[in-house]
């Protein structure tokens, strides 16, 4: 008896101090992550001026949403922010279907050309044809500044069409049998039977394609950056990112310094810098608890390979 | 159908495949849901490739392909002889190894912490918070480090204030700082996602293995060293094998971002150099020659890769 209860307080006492420090680890990472995010949120809010003088922490020292109100008179981002969101839903919803739709055909075992099929987008995993050919490509097609270059060459990528594929051959096939027998044909199968089952995989592969489409800015950058009206918030930001690194000092300092000299800028480049990033963060932090739960089954159906 | 069933049965050498076309016309339906995609992928992935002759040419810009001088591997030879390509390659290689060594050692210890976390609300916090930065973009992402590494930013105040260093350093322009600089923000902002797969396979260690090693008397660290580790030592070996064939993907946006002029030797990677050859400069041909070379690399390292992964008796990739 005493013995057990002595060991045990003894383990405790080695566990306790294990726990204390992994805790404090824990706590350090959740800090190093937030911290960044929180600052740039904080400046977001703080006068600008303010900013100059001394740098923020966590919290705004003089409230004020001046930074949103001058980034906003700018219609443009108005115009960014309407073509960001249109590129996401639309790009979204026509890759999902599409990818669903090819990967419900090859979910059928019986299907002649499974196998050759998916070889041939599998192999495209590994294997492109790189920047400039690509390039060419869309240059050739007429895609080249138009609105379809964000939602054409992204339709079906061969991961998620994996993982897809992998889900609906997990499904119990007597349901579309059964439904095969009653005559539903099999674009009827694959809408009634098929995409309502595959919901959770097809929650996981939205949030994975919406997410790259909302933070996309090379393609804007590569084909759409002499059509102002197709550009995007992320490449906005990328320009005001890097009109900030191309500048004298090569850091965030120098916008800052630049405006020091200019009392009657009210705003700087790097308040309103803050205030994009806020703008371009927002949407994704809206919608990320509400998909946090499919992720990680995601990533798993990912590992599952053939 | 009655003909070809008589027809099929004469035939019986060739019958299988007479059963396959005869099955291929049944199934219409999914042909017609599955083809147009073929097609399309054939035009948007492998019709490119049709531009890699353009690395064996000196192209013009507006020319017709098969109308341009041929060269031979003149581009290749160039390129090799170029100081920038073989610096790009030293970067690339340099920030790969940067990324995979820290990657891998991040995720690792990260997944060993969380799953030594008793209270489920602060491991799902954690978690949480963890995974956040994986979905921000590389441009909201290089924003914040650009403002947490200025002059005035959080690093140089707490580095000051511990009087690790006397005066704020400009980080971003200098030269020896920009690799570690990539890799510490790569872990950052990928360290939780990385980490849910060896989470999810320490699920599947057997709970008896720690209840025998406890009355065996071994400690946490003990029980992480040996039954943990090995626990999730096939998944470590793939990712691994895995990460091979990406050795020349050191990344672009990263790099391209948070660059400044004073690093351009060391930020540069092959990408951006194919970006800035073939774009900006239009020298087509020769931008097309170091992509080939990137994936010609790409592909050779992966297939061996593969094989390893087959010899060692792990689950191959393809």
């Amino acid at each position: 008896m005493t013995t057990t209860t002595l060991s045990r307080s003894k383990r405790s006492a080695a566990d306790l101090l294990f726990d204390l420090c992994n805790t404090v680890f824990l706590l350090a990472l959740l800090v190093l992550t937030l911290y960044p995010v929180l600052n740039t949120l904080a400046v977001s809010f703080n006068q600008a001026q303010d900013t100059v003088r001394d740098s923020t922490f966590l919290w705004p020292r003089e409230f004020t949403t001046l930074n949103y109100s001058t980034l906003f008179q700018d219609g443009l981002i108005y115009h960014a922010f309407f073509i960001s969101v249109a590129r996401t839903l639309l790009g979204t919803i026509s890759s999902v279907f599409c990818t669903a739709m090819l990967a419900y055909t090859l979910s059928r075992k019986d299907y002649v050309l499974r196998g050759p099929i998916s070889f041939i987008f599998i192999f495209t995993m590994y294997f492109s044809g790189g920047l400039i050919p690509t390039y060419m490509l869309i240059k050739n097609l007429h895609l080249y500044g138009t609105f379809w270059v964000y939602v054409i060459p992204g339709l079906i990528g061969a991961f998620n069409l994996i993982v897809m594929r992998s889900f609906m051959e997990g499904l119990p096939e007597s349901l579309a049998e059964s439904a095969q027998i009653d005559g539903a044909t099999h674009f009827s199968i694959f809408m009634r039977i098929i995409l309502p089952l595959s919901l959770p995989v097809i929650a996981t592969i939205a949030l994975f394609v919406a997410v790259g489409q909302w933070n996309s800015w090379f393609d804007t950058f590569l084909y759409n950056s002499s059509n102002i009206n197709l550009s995007t918030l992320q490449y906005e930001l990328m320009k005001k990112l890097q009109s900030a690194n191309m500048s004298v000092g090569g850091t965030a300092e120098s916008a800052f310094a630049s405006s020091k000299n200019i009392q009657a800028n009210i705003v700087t480049p790097a308040s309103i810098r803050a205030a994009i990033t806020v703008v371009a963060t927002v949407p994704i932090i809206i919608v990320y608890p509400f998909l946090q739960k499919y992720f990680v089954t995601g990533l798993t159906l990912g590992g599952v390979k053939e | 159908m009655s003909v070809t069933v008589e027809r099929v049965k004469k035939h019986a050498g060739i019958k299988k495949s007479r059963s396959k076309w005869s099955k291929l016309r049944s199934q219409k339906a999914l042909m017609a849901m599955s083809i147009p995609f073929v097609v399309y992928v054939i035009i948007f992935a492998y019709l490119p490739l049709y531009g890699w002759m353009m690395a064996f040419q000196n192209y013009k810009l507006g020319s017709a392909m098969l109308d341009n001088e041929w060269v031979g591997l003149a581009n290749f030879r160039e390129l090799f002889q170029d100081e920038n390509f073989t610096r790009v390659i030293r970067n690339t290689l340099a920030m790969s190894l940067i990324n995979l060594v820290f990657g891998f050692v991040s995720s690792i210890g990260l997944a060993l912490m969380l799953n030594e976390v008793r209270k489920i609300i602060f491991k799902r916090i954690v978690q949480t918070v963890s995974y956040l930065p994986h979905f921000l973009s590389w441009v909201v992402a290089a924003n914040l480090i650009m403002n947490v590494l200025s002059i005035d930013g959080a690093v140089n105040k707490v580095l000051v204030s511990l009087h690790i260093i006397k005066e704020p350093i400009m980080w971003l322009s200098e030269q020896h700082y920009f690799w570690w600089i990539i890799g510490a923000s790569n872990v950052w902002k990928e360290i939780g996602w990385s980490a849910i797969i060896y989470l999810a396979a320490m699920t599947t260690i057997d709970p008896s293995l720690y209840e025998a090693a406890s009355i065996d008397g071994a400690g946490r660290f003990r029980k992480i060293r040996h039954i943990t580790l090995p626990g999730i030592r096939s998944i470590i070996v793939i990712l691994l094998i895995m990460n091979i064939g990406h050795i020349l993907d050191a990344g672009f946006e990263q790099q391209y971002l948070l660059q400044t002029p004073m690093v351009v030797d060391y930020s540069e990677t092959i990408d951006i150099f194919v970006l800035k050859y073939g774009i900006n400069l239009s020298r087509f041909s020769f931008a097309t020659a170091a992509g080939i070379f990137k994936t010609v690399i790409s592909v050779v390292l992966l297939l061996a890769a593969n094989r390893m992964a087959k010899r060692m008796g792990q689950e191959r990739l393809f």
